[in-house]
């Protein structure tokens, strides 16, 4: 458990830097947690991360990484719709650290 | 998340390492928050106490369990054990021989059941329950997978895994938990599936492989929800919907049906095959989960179950399913209940109903990964050792290339993942990757040796954890995948049937 202060805002987030409430996102959020990622937010990350966003505030779940790579591809090329292209932008994994700048729960279970 | 930070080098052999006491005793699980014990029935916040409690409770444990009580009394401190965990292998750690291990909870039980242990303390072994204690009991018992390799070693047959559950049961019951364990099980009994996926994003998810596998073979190949009258309930571990390379099996398994021409179903009310219920030791838990696939079954009026690859809900389909939620008598008695996939794909190859076009996979040299729940703690098929030769068989009739590990690394002393019993967790990664060395070693070996590039497995653990972990050791991710991706990469499609 912890928080992290961005833009003069406490934002509590879970023990592995997950923010706790959807709702405390924003752009500055991301950038914040990306920072420490160690990720330097383009173009190509933001679409990942709006993506995400898009998907969950209909869904309340993170979408398939098939679901995202296609999504991708349509957007990006067809070049960058697979998972390799997914790793690039986000080495820690698409599931897990585009989850978390883009401020969705962590995925639970065997992935 | 953080990257690990001590990987072991990859010999030419796995060497026996030597000690490094307390090596990994800083790697700790989240614990479970109020709200994960609240929702499974468990009272959080250690109790006054506590050690009494605990002490009552392994009481109970010892009483309904004679197993137990008869690892904790039967050990002879022979040794045999203590090279063959995964994790003592990877981390050098002396609390990760499965010997040791046992230890922090016998030398309790000793303190409290033996009348020498009463007596003489320590100088039999016996100590009492301390804080210290309770946190090695902590740190060590989640550093077990309850993978079960070092009970074949064992000349007792002493299951580690056993007394792995109960120190977690006694520990669960004090208030103290896990929060990757307890979290997914809340989740599968509120929401149908570990991950949490709701029935609308089942639904899409589902719909969206469909357009893939239009886009790859021409066909409209079905991934049915929610059918009622077919006559296969199909229940696989959910990351199979969310995962890659998982996804790949389960259109292997609806190509396997549509070609067969078998009607079939998934279940958005029983869309979980795994149980993590097993990994506490929780026998209350594990029926919890599994009820809602035999009540889906029931519901749904199918003829039989058939499960995909996941190893240790093949232990509790297989093992115990009758018991916690049998008898099966609304199913139809000529199909074994549950049938596994592999089963159930070989027997179609074998009359003829599919048929694979091997060429396929000719990009692969292929060797197979056993995993623990599959290959120690079940069965498959008619025949002994089933297990080991129905997915092999499989693979072979999917590819031109295949290869095996080291023996002494395969069938029933494969060795975990690195990844299972509940530790597929983001902050003991260090220990995930150096749990992971002795697979990785005798993979690497095949790799170097015979050009192997898939690893083919039955587990959606594994599959995880490997695709995780293997890059740290220069494994590319893509080296693993399911044994049902071979087969949907060969399965001829159409005509025939």
């Amino acid at each position: 458990m912890g928080s992290i202060s961005v833009a003069g805002k406490e934002i509590s987030t879970d023990e592995d830097g997950f923010i706790e409430n959807v709702e405390d996102w924003t752009q500055d959020v991301a950038d914040y947690i990306a920072q420490q990622e160690g990720i330097d937010m383009t173009e190509a990350h933001w679409e990942v991360v709006n993506f995400l966003r898009d998907y969950y505030a209909e869904y309340k779940i993170a979408p398939m990484i098939r679901i995202l790579t296609k999504a991708i591809g349509k957007k990006l090329g067809a070049d960058k719709g697979n998972t390799k292209y997914l790793y690039q932008l986000y080495p820690g994994g698409p599931a897990k650290q585009a989850c978390k700048i883009a401020g969705l729960p962590k995925p639970t279970g065997c992935v | 998340m953080a990257d690990p930070t001590n990987i072991p080098v990859l010999k030419d052999e796995i060497e026996i390492p030597k000690l490094v006491k307390g090596a990994t005793s800083h790697y700790h699980c989240h614990e479970a928050k109020d709200k994960h014990l609240e929702a499974l029935g468990f009272v959080p916040g250690k109790p006054a106490d506590w050690k009494e409690k605990a002490i009552t409770k392994l009481g109970t444990l010892l009483k309904e369990q004679k197993s137990l009580k008869v690892f904790m009394d039967i050990c002879v401190k022979c040794g045999s054990c203590t090279d063959k965990c995964h994790y003592y292998l990877g981390t050098k750690d002396p609390n990760n021989m499965p010997v040791a291990r046992q230890d922090l909870l016998r030398k309790v039980y000793r303190k409290h059941f033996t009348l020498s242990g009463k007596i003489f303390g320590k100088l039999v072994g016996a100590e009492d329950l301390t804080e210290d204690v309770l946190k090695d009991w902590y740190t060590y018992f989640y550093q077990c997978s309850e993978c079960r390799r070092c009970s074949v070693f064992c000349p007792y047959g002493i299951d580690t895994a056993e007394v792995t559950m109960a120190a977690r049961e006694v520990m669960n019951s004090i208030g103290i938990g896990q929060k990757y364990t307890l979290e997914i099980i809340n989740k599968v009994q509120t929401i149908g599936n570990n991950l949490g996926i709701p029935e609308a994003a089942l639904e899409g998810t589902l719909e969206v492989l469909e357009e893939d596998m239009k886009d790859d073979t021409g066909l409209d190949i079905k991934l049915p929800l929610d059918q009622k009258n077919v006559d296969v309930l199909l229940i696989t571990p959910s990351a199979d919907l969310f995962s890659e390379p998982h996804i790949y099996s389960l259109m292997g398994y609806a190509k396997v049906f549509h070609q067969a021409g078998v009607s079939w179903t998934l279940s958005s009310y029983a869309s979980e095959f795994a149980n993590f219920g097993l990994f506490i030791g929780s026998i209350d838990h594990m029926k919890k989960v599994a009820q809602r696939i035999a009540d889906i079954s029931r519901e749904f009026n199918v003829k039989r179950i058939v499960v995909g690859e996941c190893g240790h809900a093949w232990r509790v389909g297989y093992s115990f399913w009758n018991t916690l939620i049998g008898p099966f008598n609304h199913l139809d008695s000529k199909y074994k209940q549950p049938t596994h996939i592999c089963e159930y794909t070989l027997d179609l190859i074998k009359r003829g109903a599919i048929k694979l076009d091997k060429s396929a996979n000719d990009e692969f040299v292929v060797t197979m990964h056993d995993s623990c729940n599959v290959a120690r703690a079940s069965r498959m098929g008619d025949h002994p050792g089933g297990q080991f030769t129905i997915p092999r068989e499989l693979i072979k009739h999917s590819c031109n290339h295949y290869v095996e590990m080291d023996p002494e690394t395969t069938h029933e002393k494969t060795f975990c993942c690195g990844g299972g019993g509940g530790l597929l967790s983001e902050e003991i990664m260090d220990l995930r990757v150096q749990g992971a060395m002795p697979r990785a070693q005798s993979l690497k070996q095949v790799m170097d040796n015979n050009g192997v590039n898939f690893m083919a497995i039955i587990c959606a653990i594994c599959k995880a954890q490997f695709s995780t972990v293997l890059p740290y050791y220069g494994i590319p991710r893509d080296t693993v995948g399911g044994v049902h991706q071979l087969i949907s990469n060969a399965i001829i499609l159409g005509g025939n049937r």
